[in-house]
């Protein structure tokens, strides 16, 4: 029984990290068609500010949920406004820069921190659940995923800040003609996407360790579940987060990690072959 | 004397000519050798050691005169962590470079990856990193320590100390794999049990759902052979979920990437690993190598590791080697290195086993305790056993592959 209650946990953890790390590139693709191939590099930029913030002396919460998210957001914002601004409409130019924007990144973090991995102490210590430890800290990761999705939602659905952003997103145009700032809209979109990704790196630093070219291996399970999510942001990262990351874990669990990655790519492929679309293209259409 | 264009460059190209001519000729060019490593990527961990080592012996090698009045090129390569660049630069080695020696690759893979290459091109290789042994070629030496040497002497150490049920979780390449059914062998001959061996791809970060199948087993301890700087997170989520302290844990790689300084002490205290080499080894020979090698590279360098001590320790056994046969040809100093040659290394003395073409070292059990390896027990001049028990170079000098234990 305790057994099943770990593996519960474990799962919980697979779709939280899921959800983390695609929610900011779910934002950017999703809501500006813009194909963010440095969505990786974002998130590794995140755990590097948060690693460089706590060893010098700042406090870990402070590092990752706050220092992390504002860095990587202005960090963001410049992107957007030198380079991706230009390129709007046009994916397969916006691909290309944003591929050469990772690799200069990768670069620069490589030059800057050395190609070595870096990490700090997951905080919180560990609790147990009848014969089984685990740590507390994969419920912190849990409530943080809840925390931004719930954030998210609320920001779309009630603020004066998500019905532009949802009104420009739709039709640029109209919203221009109503008074909207299109320019100022993207720019701020793209900024809080690029802050989400950095504050799923900063959260995700303490348990995976960082180094320059980590961002590979979140960047392809990233728009895996964007993809198969589908058009709706909320719902469909959070819909394929759920599926993707139950399979992986429940495989890992009986299996090995490496049938766990290969179920989790199976199951990728059968669901954009029976719904192109992706979950939302069938299910909760409406959802945001 | 009247010069036009047409004599002028007559005469220029005939002296460039002979100038590159003659330069072969001279006695005086340096003696190629090869690093082959990596210096960035995931592996640079173990790679930038090993180079430093090597630049060090090289360097202390030029001196002191050279080899045999010659003075000694150091050509590195960086092979980034990939595979496709050691082919590429072993070739580079052996064709444009023409190298004396090449000492390099650090994980098994990549040693079999240039072997063959090294072999075609008849250049001598010197791979200086502990493996899971069994490598019988003649073209080869193996300065590293290998199972029958450490695995050996720890699994019965630790399952004194901690009981009889391992479980093992290791790396998914040749060195994991076959490490693995070494612990296996001599977990059950000493009545034991290993209830599951578990493997990871290099890249795999999340380790959660093995930690709690580690768990469900209830191991007396936990055996690693885990590899390279993505694999540091599993010593981070088992101390994080609490299992530090409840499951120890011994390995045959830890802190051979300097992950016992990465990692904090509240994350690898009281793991149980055993090398050559320790940085804290008290003799003479180990008091001297260290305060030059920190001359060198700074009194802050971290921890002088077993693959940099390896890498030392296999370019003085080929220079002595060249020494003794007076030429740094190919099979002349293969010959003198079958001769038995040995050192007095930092790690104690060293010599060349003839038939397996592996060392006869010193090996020492030590604990991992506030980023220090305390060492705890030694064991003076260990065989290569294990590759002994199927590989005689002497008397079959053509056999060429690398052996693996079948339980």
């Amino acid at each position: 029984m305790d057994l099943v209650v770990l593996v519960a946990i474990q799962v919980l953890y697979a779709i939280a990290s899921l959800a983390l790390i695609s929610v900011g590139l779910a934002i950017i693709f999703g809501m500006m068609r813009v194909i963010n191939l440095a969505h990786g590099e974002f998130l590794m930029l995140g755990g590097y500010a948060a690693i460089v913030a706590t060893s010098n002396g700042m406090s870990i919460w402070l590092a990752m949920l706050v220092v992390a998210p504002i860095v990587v957001g202005i960090i963001g914002v410049i992107v957007e406004r030198t380079i991706i601004r230009f390129l709007y409409g046009r994916m397969i130019d916006t691909m290309l820069a944003t591929w050469g924007l990772s690799l200069f990144l990768v670069g620069l973090t490589t030059a800057m921190f050395g190609n070595t991995t870096v990490g700090i102490s997951a905080p919180l210590g560990s609790f147990q659940i009848g014969a089984y430890r685990t740590s507390v800290y994969t419920l912190f990761v849990i409530a943080v995923a809840t925390g931004v999705l719930a954030g998210i939602y609320a920001v779309m659905r009630w603020t004066r800040l998500g019905l532009l952003a949802r009104g420009t997103m739709q039709n640029a145009n109209m919203a221009a003609a109503l008074g909207v700032n299109p320019p100022r809209v993207y720019a701020i979109t793209f900024g809080v996407g690029a802050a989400l990704s950095g504050l799923a790196g900063a959260v995700l630093a303490p348990v995976s360790g960082v180094f320059p070219t980590i961002g590979v291996a979140y960047v392809a399970k990233s728009f895996i579940t964007v993809i198969g999510g589908g058009a709706a942001i909320l719902s469909g990262t959070a819909s394929a987060s759920v599926l993707f990351g139950t399979i992986n874990q429940i495989a890992t669990f009986a299996t090995t990690p490496v049938f766990g990655e290969v179920a989790l790519l199976a199951a990728a492929i059968v669901l954009i072959r029976l719904l192109p679309q992706g979950i939302t293209g069938r299910f909760f259409r409406r959802g945001l | 004397m009247k010069l036009n264009r047409r004599s002028f460059l007559q005469s220029t190209a005939g002296a460039a000519a002979a100038s590159t001519l003659s330069f072969p000729a001279w006695a005086e060019d340096p003696i190629g050798v090869a690093s082959v490593h990596d210096l960035s990527g995931g592996l640079d961990i173990y790679g930038k050691p090993m180079v430093d080592a090597l630049t060090l012996a090289v360097e202390e090698a030029n001196a002191a005169g050279g080899l045999l009045g010659r003075q000694i090129k150091l050509i590195n390569y960086d092979t980034q962590s990939n595979m496709q660049l050691y082919t590429q630069f072993a070739q580079q080695a052996a064709l444009k470079d023409k190298v004396a020696v090449v000492h390099g690759g650090i994980t098994s893979a990549s040693r079999e990856v240039i072997r063959p290459v090294l072999d075609r091109f008849k250049t001598l290789y010197f791979y200086n990193t502990q493996y899971e042994g069994g490598v019988c070629d003649r073209n080869q030496f193996d300065t590293g320590v290998t199972p029958a040497q450490t695995v050996e002497k720890l699994v019965p150490y630790a399952m004194k100390k901690w009981g009889k049920k391992v479980y093992v979780v290791a790396a998914d390449y040749n060195y994991g794999q076959i490490t693995s059914q070494w612990v296996k062998k001599y977990v059950l001959e000493n009545g034991g049990e290993v209830p599951s061996i578990d493997f990871f791809p290099l890249d795999v970060t999340n380790f959660g759902p093995t930690i709690s199948k580690i768990q469900a087993a209830k191991p007396d301890f936990v055996w690693s052979a885990l590899v390279g700087g993505a694999h540091i997170s599993f010593y981070r989520q088992w101390a994080a979920a609490g299992m530090r302290k409840s499951i120890p844990m011994a390995s045959t790689t830890f802190a051979v990437g300097n992950e016992h300084i990465v990692l904090s002490p509240d994350e690898c205290n009281g793991m149980l690993i055993c090398y050559n080499y320790f940085q804290d080894l008290k003799n003479p020979t180990n008091a001297a190598f260290v305060s030059s090698f920190q001359k060198r590279f700074g009194a802050d360098y971290p921890n002088i590791t077993e693959l940099a001590m390896g890498t030392y320790q296999g370019f003085r056994l080929w220079a002595e080697a060249v020494k003794k046969a007076s030429s740094v040809d190919r099979l002349k100093v293969i010959e003198a290195l079958e001769t038995g040659i040995s050192i007095d290394a930092p790690s104690g003395k060293v010599t060349i086993d003839p038939p397996t073409h592996h060392c006869v070292l010193d090996v020492h059990i030590a604990e991992v305790n506030n980023k220090k390896l305390n060492v705890l027990e030694d064991f003076p001049q260990q065989k290569p056993a294990d590759t002994a028990a199927v590989c005689n170079l002497i008397k079959n000098p053509n056999d060429n592959q690398q052996y693996v234990i079948k339980i």
